[in-house]
């Protein structure tokens, strides 16, 4: 074990110890003592058991169990416990402690190929349940006021309760407005990069033009959309596809310059027209472009959708339920939306990003290679 | 080489200049350049940055617009040519496009061209086997060698049957070992093909080897100092090149770059 490793397990060791010595917690009867809540008991023992890994290696799983069993017996006082006290914090803190000893373990004997780097998956998963014990325990340990900050858990049962409104409101907004807005302002700004390329008078008007459309500001033209096209999705994916148009564009234009002057010549001569020299040669050239504008567009998109909603909407769609939840003071719902709009975002750019590798392949930035 | 008569001749130049509008000022690039290229030749170009030797082959290929004199390849003129996909050009650098395969960037010119898919199958098999390249077809240009991404490249040239090959310093950016065998490579494929070709290079040995016409040129303004035809026979091993006949050569092709380049004229 490296210097690191040693000084953070015996760090976990000593506040575990510690956390059978404090009072635990409190009810309005009186002080809880750790005796009241087994597990968390335990795992303070066994924490203080671990220190025998200076005289014996203790194996890496050991730390694992010991965060999990640490988290377990935390959240398990949850319901009981009406004011935190000294040993619930340090619990918390013994216990991210050991999930952190076990993080630099593994990452150590994955660098030392001791263990397969396919395991390394297990470190952003534990960081992640991490992240949700803490938030757990300190917004429900520490009585933080919902409207400030929910609880993972109090998200998740109002996700589960709410599962067909959020269905709804997916469909709404992810898979009408963004992707027909998204897939209608691509498409176009792409075609209009291709026009403006082929001919310089369009490149003189149609460029400043798409500037200057792409610098009107979103709550500006959302309420205009609505004007024009209604209530429904129509308006959110009109907006949506001013906010793609531009990035599009400037992207392919960029894009389609990038074919080396040889690559032209060479073309030429092959006699080749314009249009084998567009399909064969600067297309494919530009494709890095392109795919990055996708990708910059994937979220955009979203985020137009939602915002959009904010000025007139049918009682459905993401961007709607986030701003009447908002009004009820029902901000868990409004997490969990967010939840889904996250995860939503994500797993658009991921599907954009995956194809990106899949078609530009032979780029240097993408093969790891010298260009 | 006999003396043909006017159909064997590829290239016909005559008076040929180019003067180039740049922000400091016109430049000659080539200034009454006379010359002619005869069917199966083997021509050379050298001389100093500047002379204007790459200007004569993309005048040639119809990728510069001379502006006096005239020039005909094939007995028409360069934009004619050109459209009758009548020359294969390479580049002084490979300029594979790096989402083909070999096999598909040698497809390139063909697919254009609307040639068939067997016979494009055909062609490529026969043109990849010709640069030795046999087994590579799937290979992607990033996954092979300087040399063997330019040989590609030859390949695709050749791919089409055009009579005439135009060479900007190919083997410029490989190193001297790669180098020699490519010439010597390169020998073999003008025997078996008899093509014409025009190529461009700075260094001597490699002119006075490869060529039967070395064409001495000098810069500022870019024209034709010497044409030397060569008296190497046509079998040629790499140890030629330490012949009393080969060293006479390169003496005289030296000796017209040094007479046709004024130092004096450069700041």
């Amino acid at each position: 074990m490296s210097l690191v490793q040693r000084t953070l397990a015996a760090l976990a060791a000593l506040v575990a110890g510690l956390v059978l010595v404090v009072p635990f917690g409190a009810t309005e009867g009186g002080t809880l003592p750790i005796t009241e809540f087994p597990l968390v008991a335990g795992f303070a023992l066994l924490a203080v058991l671990s220190l025998v890994r200076f005289r014996w290696a203790l194996r890496i799983e050991a730390d694992l169990i010991l965060a999990a069993l640490g988290a377990a017996g935390l959240l398990a006082t949850l319901p009981t416990l009406e004011q935190a006290g000294p040993g619930f914090w340090l619990t918390l803190v013994a216990s991210w402690l050991f999930a952190w000893v076990f993080a630099e373990r593994l990452a150590g004997a994955i660098t030392r190929k001791g263990i397969s780097s396919r395991v390394g998956v297990l470190i952003p998963i534990v960081f992640g349940i991490t992240i949700l014990v803490a938030w757990e325990a300190v917004t429900r340990g520490g009585q933080v006021p919902k409207v400030l900050l929910p609880s993972p858990s109090g998200i998740f049962s109002s996700f589960i309760e709410n599962i067909p409104k959020l269905i709804a409101d997916f469909q709404q907004t992810f898979l009408k407005s963004v992707l027909i807005g998204y897939a209608l302002g691509c498409g176009f700004g792409f075609i209009v990069a291709v026009a403006i390329d082929r001919s310089p008078f369009l490149k003189r008007g149609l460029l400043p033009l798409g500037n200057f459309v792409s610098a009107l500001p979103l709550i500006g033209i959302a309420p205009i959309m609505v004007m024009w096209f209604g209530f429904d999705w129509p308006s959110k994916a009109a907006v949506v596809v001013i906010m793609t148009f531009f990035p599009m564009l400037v992207n392919t234009v960029a894009g389609l310059n990038v074919a080396g002057r040889m690559e032209r010549d060479l073309m030429q001569t092959y006699a080749a027209g314009y249009w084998p020299s567009l399909i064969k040669l600067r297309l494919p050239a530009a494709a890095p472009f392109i795919f990055n504008a996708l990708k910059i567009n994937s979220t955009l998109a979203l985020i137009g959708a939602i915002v959009a909603e904010f000025f007139g909407t049918p009682i459905v769609g993401m961007g709607f339920r986030i701003s009447s939840e908002i009004g009820k003071l029902n901000v868990e719902m409004v997490w969990a939306e967010i939840a889904v709009a996250a995860l939503a975002g994500s797993a658009f750019y991921w599907v954009v990003a995956i194809v990106e590798r899949a078609v530009t392949f032979w780029h240097p930035s993408v093969r790891g290679g010298r260009a | 080489m006999t003396d043909g008569g006017k159909s064997h001749t590829v290239v016909e130049a005559q008076g040929l200049g180019l003067t180039f509008n740049t922000a400091d000022g016109d430049v000659e690039a080539l200034s009454n350049v006379s010359l002619d290229i005869r069917r199966g030749d083997f021509v050379s170009f050298i001389g100093p940055s500047g002379c204007g030797k790459t200007t004569f082959l993309r005048v040639i290929a119809d990728l510069e617009q001379p502006t006096a004199g005239r020039i005909t390849v094939n007995g028409l003129s360069p934009a004619e040519a050109r459209m009758q996909r009548s020359y294969g050009y390479v580049f002084q650098a490979p300029a594979l496009f790096p989402w083909r395969t070999i096999e598909k960037n040698v497809a390139l010119p063909l697919e254009i061209m609307g040639y068939s898919d067997a016979e494009r199958r055909d062609r490529i098999a026969r043109t990849l086997d010709l640069v030795n390249l046999k087994g590579f077809e799937k290979k992607f240009p990033w996954q092979l060698s300087g040399g063997m991404q330019q040989r590609a490249s030859i390949a695709r040239a050749l791919a089409f049957d055009a009579d005439l090959l135009l060479m900007d310093e190919p083997f410029g950016a490989l190193d001297e070992i790669v180098r020699d065998y490519l010439n010597a490579e390169l020998l073999k494929l003008w025997a078996r093909t008899k093509k014409t070709i025009a190529f461009v290079t700075h260094s001597i040995p490699e002119a006075v080897y490869l060529s039967t016409k070395i064409v001495v040129m000098s810069p500022r303004p870019g024209r034709v100092t010497d044409i030397i035809e060569s008296t190497l026979p046509a079998e040629r091993p790499l140890d030629i090149r330490e012949t009393p006949e080969f060293l006479a050569i390169a003496h005289r092709v030296r000796e017209g770059l040094r007479a046709g380049h004024s130092y004096e004229h450069t700041e």
